[in-house]
């Protein structure tokens, strides 16, 4: 076959456009941070610096992310695999609702959040009983709590896309539903939940507002404990030790995830039809209510409370959002802050898409030889990265790296959403490139051989499996970067504050009235996102056609 | 293979869709975000190389000035102010010390006397010894060289709070000092947020290393925690979840908060909590001019604003803090509830930034150990 020279040409300068994002505006700050603890003044002093692992809280610290976060991925997969199940192949009224909602907590302030849970937690809550307060067992709970929109949505993109005839036809030659489950329907879905668990293994060891509202003093776990040695101590030595290992800890989750997904191509040709409800579909649905329930608890605790006005109830929490100057802290109203935040999204999420699909394009190619393989690994783990690292090395990593022309970037508008788009890009990737690895690349030999342009071959082969999950990344991008608060909060940002800066500075300050306001705008928040990620989802079902 | 006219249409309704959100995106105006709100038409055109009229002011998300009184300043210095705002006291003070030498802006304001001298020993700021300092305001000025570089502007008391309705509804005594909260009587009583993640838990560690010394604050930690103490990490939860008096119908009625803290708990006329006022360490705010400032003029002239009658009296109702002019007044609900002691805890800030990470580490292992 004639080989085109924008058969490698092409690939290269498609990765080189999100490289060089990723190189300024992570790599460059990350690593500017890990010199400034590694190398100060011109000398290296591993010595002293690895001295922190030595230290018998560093130990904890790693033991317990390390088994917290096992746990919570675990638990999170277990749970949200019955539901992905449940709310996108089941034909059941409200499914779109089931899934707004279980999105919500991705968005919402992790405090806000802690703080919800510990109302309902503390020896005066309604669940205090359980004496769970300032346990490793809110910790978990929470963690699935926020996680479970990450494998219901992954896992139950793909379920929707899957050839269901497979599953069919091993029904009709006699096999139970289990067996078709476990031997037709799990292998399919294989590299969706291994994708899903690596990355809510990821947000559960980098989760900070959580653990450090609900684990009290008693917990801690290696991105708290950077963010305490730098904010705090400044001990950079140290911090930057920490943060190597979280990288080499990306790394080899990646790896692994590579291992298992490996080898395990998958035609997708489903149309997305649901299926009835049947007897044997008891415990999933069961699964599903109970988790319902789970999520739903601490987002009534939020409403309740944002309702509450001295011994009463009321809308006075939310009317204070609206008028500027009722309340000197706010300078803007909620809904500026609302818009702010939207746009800053919108930002994100265009950047973190258009770099994701180069990204997933290149990562998705067939290398030719071994050493072509390990290049796209390691473009792949690269990107992967920012969910990894400590928010607090990047956000300081800003300031120190990109402060000279023409890099003087440090107090650009623009900041904000590249920072954001960071966060999303690795999950853009994490569900379009599964989606692309499904193409079976003899299509695209063939639109190619019989004379498509890489641009058309893209537009009549990759495009038709690519649409649903590239929806889904838009969505996930978007609630990603509208509750991104990690690494935004270290950028000095010109005034025009978004809605989490908002709700933290409400939240700051003493007296009811502030907390109740700052309550009343995390369930605006909330209740925006789950209304736009309900809309994309509409446009998601209505593009099935395709 | 073939097209739907469907499928044109979705693809129309997403090229409309994706050009509309561009549009309405962050980039296409960042020449508003310049905050002064007067004579806004000469910021226009979005450059960010800034201009000698603008002061870059650097301080935290509590930062709170209405467009108003940014605007009188520019009515009587000709300067507009672009406020940089960037997380909490702590993230604010180190951010002014990895970027020494090249500043994010002019003037920073918000560096508390808990961080003080991290952020003058780092060399991170120019003199300036402002003119305007009011008279009776020098009581909060550092010593030594931070005095050179770090103009006071602003104090709050950290104090423990008690919750006077509750005790008197249990019939029990309430307790009146520091050392009544290791007593059996205040058993699971006390919540305070933790020193290593919030600044006011961080305020009332010093109080305690000030009140029981060097040697002697581990054994009163030691004590409070066989005493049942909870520990939250922010102040937040520890008033609104875990305080009686603080909305949440919390089980703990004594907590760690501020002076100002009774004004919120005010029933007919009446402030239903007090503050221990043997209790109580003072933080201070200070503002500095940035050592490679741009403006360097603009900078000082905005802390000598932040010294004058108008912005010292906005200060009570924005930021929740007291002006350290002694001469401006402070609101009227504040007088029936607030007490500011005449006597504090203190800790020189030399001496907490040469023990912070010995004291804080001592305490992580006392508490959580």
């Amino acid at each position: 076959m004639r080989r085109r020279p924008g058969r490698t040409l092409l690939p290269a300068l498609a990765a080189l456009i999100p490289l060089a994002f990723l190189a300024v505006f992570f790599l460059l700050p990350v690593a500017a941070m890990i010199a400034r603890g590694l190398h100060p003044d011109g000398r290296w002093t591993l010595g002293p610096a690895l001295e922190v692992l030595s230290r018998p809280r560093t130990g904890r610290v790693l033991w317990f992310t390390l088994w917290i976060s096992t746990l919570g991925t675990a638990i999170t997969v277990l749970l949200g695999v019955p539901i992905a199940y449940v709310t996108y192949r089941l034909a059941l009224p409200l499914t779109g609702l089931v899934r707004g909602l279980l999105v919500m907590p991705f968005v919402l302030p992790t405090v806000v959040v802690g703080i919800a849970f510990r109302s309902l937690l503390a020896k005066s809550g309604p669940l205090g009983f359980l004496g769970w307060d300032g346990s490793w067992q809110a910790i978990l709970a929470a963690l699935v709590f926020f996680n479970i929109a990450v494998v219901v949505r992954t896992v139950g993109g793909r379920w929707q896309s899957l050839d269901p005839r497979q599953a069919e036809a091993a029904a009709a030659l006699g096999a139970g539903p289990w067996t078709v489950l476990r031997t037709v329907t799990l292998p399919a879905l294989r590299p969706a939940i291994v994708s899903a668990a690596m990355v809510v293994f990821l947000f559960c060891a980098g989760s900070f507002g959580v653990v450090l509202t609900l684990g009290g003093v008693r917990y801690s776990t290696v991105e708290t404990e950077i963010y305490l040695l730098t904010t705090n101590f400044l001990d950079l030595q140290a911090a930057a030790v920490l943060s190597l290992l979280q990288a080499a800890v990306v790394i080899t989750l990646l790896l692994l995830t590579e291992r298992l997904t490996a080898g395990s191509p998958n035609r997708l040709r489903g149309n997305g039809a649901r299926q009835r409800v049947r007897r044997a579909d008891l415990p999933h649905l069961l699964i599903t209510t109970a988790a319902c329930l789970f999520v739903l608890a601490p987002l009534v605790t939020l409403v309740l409370r944002s309702l509450q006005v001295g011994d009463g109830w009321g809308l006075d929490h939310y009317r204070r959002l609206t008028e500027v100057g009722s309340v000197p802290t706010l300078q803007v109203t909620v809904w500026q802050a609302l818009l702010t935040s939207i746009r800053a999204a919108v930002d994100a999420t265009l950047i973190a898409v258009l770099l994701g699909l180069l990204v997933s394009f290149v990562i998705t190619r067939r290398a030719d030889s071994a050493g072509g393989r390990r290049v796209l690994a390691a473009l792949d783990a690269t990107f992967m990265l920012p969910l990894g690292i400590s928010a607090v090395t990047v956000g300081f990593g800003f300031l120190i790296a990109l402060d000279e022309p023409p890099l003087d970037l440090r107090s650009a508008p623009l900041l904000v959403p590249i920072a954001q788009a960071l966060v999303a890009l690795p999950l853009v990737v994490r569900v379009v490139a599964p989606a692309l690895r499904s193409v079976d690349p003899r299509q695209r030999e063939a639109a190619a051989a019989l004379g498509a342009g890489p641009w058309r071959v893209f537009w009549d082969v990759d495009r038709r499996v690519l649409l649903r999950p590239l929806l889904a990344a838009i969505g996930f991008a978007y609630a990603v970067a509208l509750g991104e608060f990690g690494a935004t909060s270290f950028l000095a940002r010109p005034t025009n504050p978004t809605l989490p800066v908002v709700i933290y500075q409400l939240i700051g300050h003493p007296g009811e009235d502030y907390f109740g306001m700052a309550l009343a705008a995390s369930v605006i928040l909330a209740t925006v996102t789950a209304v736009i990620m309900t809309v994309v989802e509409r446009l998601r079902g209505r593009s099935g056609g395709w | 293979m073939f097209r739907t006219s469907r499928t044109v249409l979705v693809a129309a309704v997403a090229g409309v869709l994706s050009v509309s959100l561009a549009s309405c995106s962050t980039t296409g105006d960042s020449g508003s975000d310049t905050s002064s709100a007067s004579s806004s038409g000469s910021s226009a055109g979005g450059s960010s190389a800034p201009k000698q009229t603008t002061v870059r002011l650097v301080t935290h998300d509590s930062f709170v000035a209405p467009k108003e009184l940014l605007a009188q300043f520019t009515k009587e210095t000709g300067y507009q102010v672009q406020v940089l705002a960037s997380g909490d006291a702590g993230k604010l003070a180190n951010s002014v010390v990895l970027a020494k030498g090249n500043p994010t802006g002019d003037v920073v304001f918000g560096i508390d006397n808990t961080f003080a001298s991290r952020v003058v020993d780092a060399g991170a700021l120019t003199p300036y010894t402002s003119a305007k300092l009011p008279q009776g305001a020098d009581k909060y000025a550092l010593t030594g060289e931070a005095a050179k570089s770090l103009t006071p502007i602003d104090f709050g008391d950290v104090c423990v709070n008690v919750d006077d309705a509750w005790f008197a509804a249990h019939k029990k005594a309430k307790p009146n000092s520091l050392d009544d909260l290791t007593k059996p009587e205040y058993k699971d009583l006390f919540v305070t947020p933790g020193a290593a993640t919030s600044s006011p838990g961080m305020a009332f560690l010093l109080a305690t290393i000030a009140k029981y010394g060097d040697n002697g604050w581990q054994d009163y930690w030691k004590k409070l925690k066989a005493n049942g103490v909870k520990v939250t990490s922010g102040w937040s939860d520890a008033w609104s979840v875990d305080y009686t008096a603080g909305g949440g119908k919390g089980s703990r009625p004594i907590v760690l908060s501020y002076n100002t803290s009774p004004a919120d708990t005010v029933k007919d006329g009446k402030a239903t909590t007090s503050a221990m006022t043997d209790s109580c360490f003072r933080q201070v705010e200070y503002a500095g001019v940035l050592k490679g400032a741009k403006n360097e003029p603009g900078a000082q002239a905005f802390i000598d604003f932040l010294l004058g009658k108008t912005f010292q009296a906005s200060m009570p109702a924005n930021m929740y803090v007291f002006p350290v002019d002694p001469a401006v007044a402070i609101p009227a609900q504040w007088k029936a509830a607030v007490t500011v002691p005449d006597k504090t805890l203190e800790v020189d800030p030399a001496k907490i930034t040469a023990n912070r990470d010995k004291w804080l580490r001592e305490w992580q292992d006392t508490v959580s150990g």
